[in-house]
């Protein structure tokens, strides 16, 4: 199968005070036509900006460098107006919160129409009928009625609704999902993650998942991959990669869930705090922290590499970290 | 349980507490009542001396507002909270001022809840001279250990909080809650702020310092596995009531209210292997300004029938440690079958 997406060489700098810093780096994946795929990490490991950058929403000072091919085409490098018809059409995005992603001032039904005029062909009233299709679409109650309501008057589940609504309009094939959820409350986030999958095996797009979120991950996500200060550290199938982590990193935060069962003993916590993006340690980012490290781990960076079909890793000591066992099984 | 543990140190008696909305004009004029958020709406039970109670529930449905009135941060409008059988409504002068030590609460935000311009030293050195914890000679000696006890570097006594990460600065409201030397925390989402990775720090710096400590410790979250990691019991609360209470893993593994096995069904399982795609639960939580009539979650309950559109369910006894408020009594309840199965 080829791939809808895929990203290559990826990396995100931004001016500070401190000089040039990399928010991405080097970071490539790929995503296959209807597929979901989970990028994980922490505050500050670079997971929106990947994804920001994938639609070019990182404006200047910040740079984007690499290639991201979307059915042939580089979207790093295709000229703006092609780039419009991309965006928010062929690729939609949601975001974390939905309050301040949707305009206060208009109506919903409105900024559903929106994105169908940019976007479609239809006339006005064949717009209207769409936008009614798309909220019962999406789950929600009183569509016609609703159309005409402002954000302020729903939810925060049925907001996050609107959203999808939106970024389904133009049919897209690929979702990009920024912490969708993560505002939410659990039952409504069990409600959106559901619509989200139903939403997938109805049109068959692909779907990039952020999340913060473990559980998220293992209750959605077909592949996932671990990001720590700007760099993928791990990826593969949730079903192998939560079965055998093979970096540090990856294990550490499965061992930092909470369980079922072992209630009131110590968890497996990781020591110390994710580095700043401006004081990133030499060798693997990760040594710090790592109760694996050697002097080598110290010296030099580790590459993503390839140790099973579809398993890649970017650890010096993975065979060790995969012989420790995973903390979930 | 040995008798220490199982005696009450708090019990909150039918404890009530509305917010008024602003009365609008248009209301005014036209003769309508004033609106009201039932935050709490009779809410009873007890904490042991030295046990971890768990409050969970998703935003909105009063574990907050509970947890304040708990500390006397909040008033009830009606019903009671006993300290060591004291109503604490009443106490004033030294007793307020012995139980406000003795009672203390740690915040959800570690960014607003410390004072921006103060030093750590001063932090922790004002708790300490407020309740006159120390003669001043061993202020710096307390505050050193303190330091010590919360596992952070004896120079973070002279920075500033915006000079520490989350993690840390959580570190700093645990050890001013600690300097007064408390007989229970109060701790209104400790984690929630913090990366996973330094959640479980701070988990595990909390459940090290309870042992050490002998802390009773009531636990406010709405993140289901850390409240069964840490809870020996815990209260599910939904639009300011408690639905259901029980012992930890009773309560997890056989829930007695379909608020709670939803809630349950919904947290995401982590393990890839065991998915569902069925919604664990429809619509959302009704306005706390009209609550619904019967039960509350009669609005969403799969199995609501006529009786819970007319009648609000009681706290019941399930088994003598385990409660629910439910019509339906064997909701969840292991059945016959299982049982002859199981013998």
């Amino acid at each position: 199968m080829i791939p809808a997406l895929e990203v290559r060489n990826l990396t995100t700098s931004f001016r500070t005070q401190n000089g040039w810093v990399k928010a991405v780096d080097n970071v490539g994946f790929e995503v296959m036509p209807g597929e979901v795929v989970g990028l994980v990490g922490e505050s500050g490991s670079g997971k929106s900006v990947t994804l920001h950058s994938i639609l070019r929403l990182v404006h200047a000072p910040g740079t984007v460098a690499g290639s991201v091919k979307w059915q042939g085409r580089d979207l790093l490098t295709m000229p703006e107006r092609e780039l419009r018809k991309v965006r928010g059409g062929e690729i939609a995005m949601i975001f974390q919160e939905p309050m301040t992603a949707l305009n206060p001032v208009l109506p919903v039904g409105i900024q559903i129409e929106e994105n169908l005029s940019a976007h479609t062909a239809l006339d006005g009233r064949q717009r209207a009928a769409r936008a009614r299709e798309l909220m019962d679409l999406v789950g929600i109650p009183e569509a016609a009625r609703r159309l005409k309501d402002y954000p302020h008057q729903f939810s925060g589940g049925m907001r996050q609704r609107v959203m999808i609504a939106i970024a389904l309009a133009s049919g897209p094939k690929l979702l990009l999902a920024d912490e969708p959820t993560t505002a939410l409350d659990v039952t409504i986030q069990d409600q959106i993650l559901k619509l989200i999958l139903d939403l997938r095996d109805e049109l068959q797009m692909g779907v990039v998942l952020v999340t913060h979120d473990l559980g998220v991950v293992a209750a959605t996500c077909d592949r996932m991959a671990v990001m720590y200060a700007g760099r993928i550290v791990e990826t593969g199938s949730v079903v192998d990669v939560f079965a055998e982590p093979h970096h540090a990193y990856t294990r550490g935060l499965l061992g930092s869930v909470p369980r079922g069962g072992a209630g009131r003993t110590l968890l497996l916590s990781i020591e110390g705090t994710p580095p700043g993006l401006a004081s990133i340690p030499p060798g693997c980012s990760f040594n710090p922290r790592c109760t694996f490290a050697t002097d080598i781990c110290r010296k030099e960076t580790p590459m993503l590499a390839e140790f099973a079909p579809g398993r890649l890793v970017a650890c010096h000591h993975h065979r060790e970290v995969a012989a420790a066992g995973s903390p979930v099984v | 349980m040995n008798a220490a543990l199982s005696q009450t140190l708090i019990a909150a008696e039918e404890v009530s507490k509305e917010f008024h909305i602003p009365h609008g004009l248009w209301r005014r004029l036209t003769g309508q009542p004033r609106l009201a958020v039932h935050a709490l709406n009779g809410v009873s039970f007890q904490i042991n001396r030295g046990e971890t109670l768990g409050i969970v529930g998703e935003s909105g449905c009063g574990k907050s507002t509970l947890a304040r009135c708990l500390v006397r941060l909040f008033d009830c409008d009606d019903g009671r909270v006993r300290f060591e059988g004291e109503d604490i409504a009443d106490l004033k002068g030294a007793d307020r001022r012995a139980f406000n030590r003795r009672v203390q609460m740690i915040f959800q935000d570690p960014y607003s809840s410390l004072n921006p311009r103060m030093r750590v030293r001063e932090i922790l050195g004002e708790a300490l001279a407020v309740h006159k914890m120390r003669p001043r000679a061993q202020i710096p000696a307390r505050i050193a250990e303190l330091l010590d006890l919360v596992r952070l570097p004896s120079d973070a006594a002279d920075k500033f909080p915006h000079e520490f990460s989350g993690g840390q600065r959580q570190r700093i409201g645990i050890a001013r809650a600690l300097a007064v030397e408390p007989d229970v925390l109060v701790a209104d989402e400790l984690v929630s702020a913090l990366d996973v990775s330094v959640q479980a720090q701070v988990v595990n710096l909390l459940l090290q310092l309870q042992e050490q400590l002998n802390l009773t410790v009531v636990f406010v979250a709405h993140d289901l596995r850390l409240v069964r990691h840490i809870s020996h019991r815990v209260a599910v609360m939904y639009l300011g009531k408690i639905v259901e209470i029980g012992p930890t893993e009773a309560l997890f593994s056989a829930p007695r209210h379909p608020y709670t096995k939803a809630l349950l069904d919904a947290a995401p399982e982590l393990d890839p292997t065991k998915r569902t795609r069925t919604v664990a639960a429809r619509g959302e939580l009704p306005s706390p300004i009209n609550l619904p009539k019967g039960c509350l979650f009669n609005t969403r309950c799969p199995h609501a029938f006529d009786r819970c559109f007319a009648e609000r369910p009681l706290l019941s006894d399930r088994t003598p440690a385990h409660k629910a408020a439910c019509h339906l009594t064997d909701f969840g309840a292991p059945s016959l079958q299982n049982l002859e199965a199981i013998s």
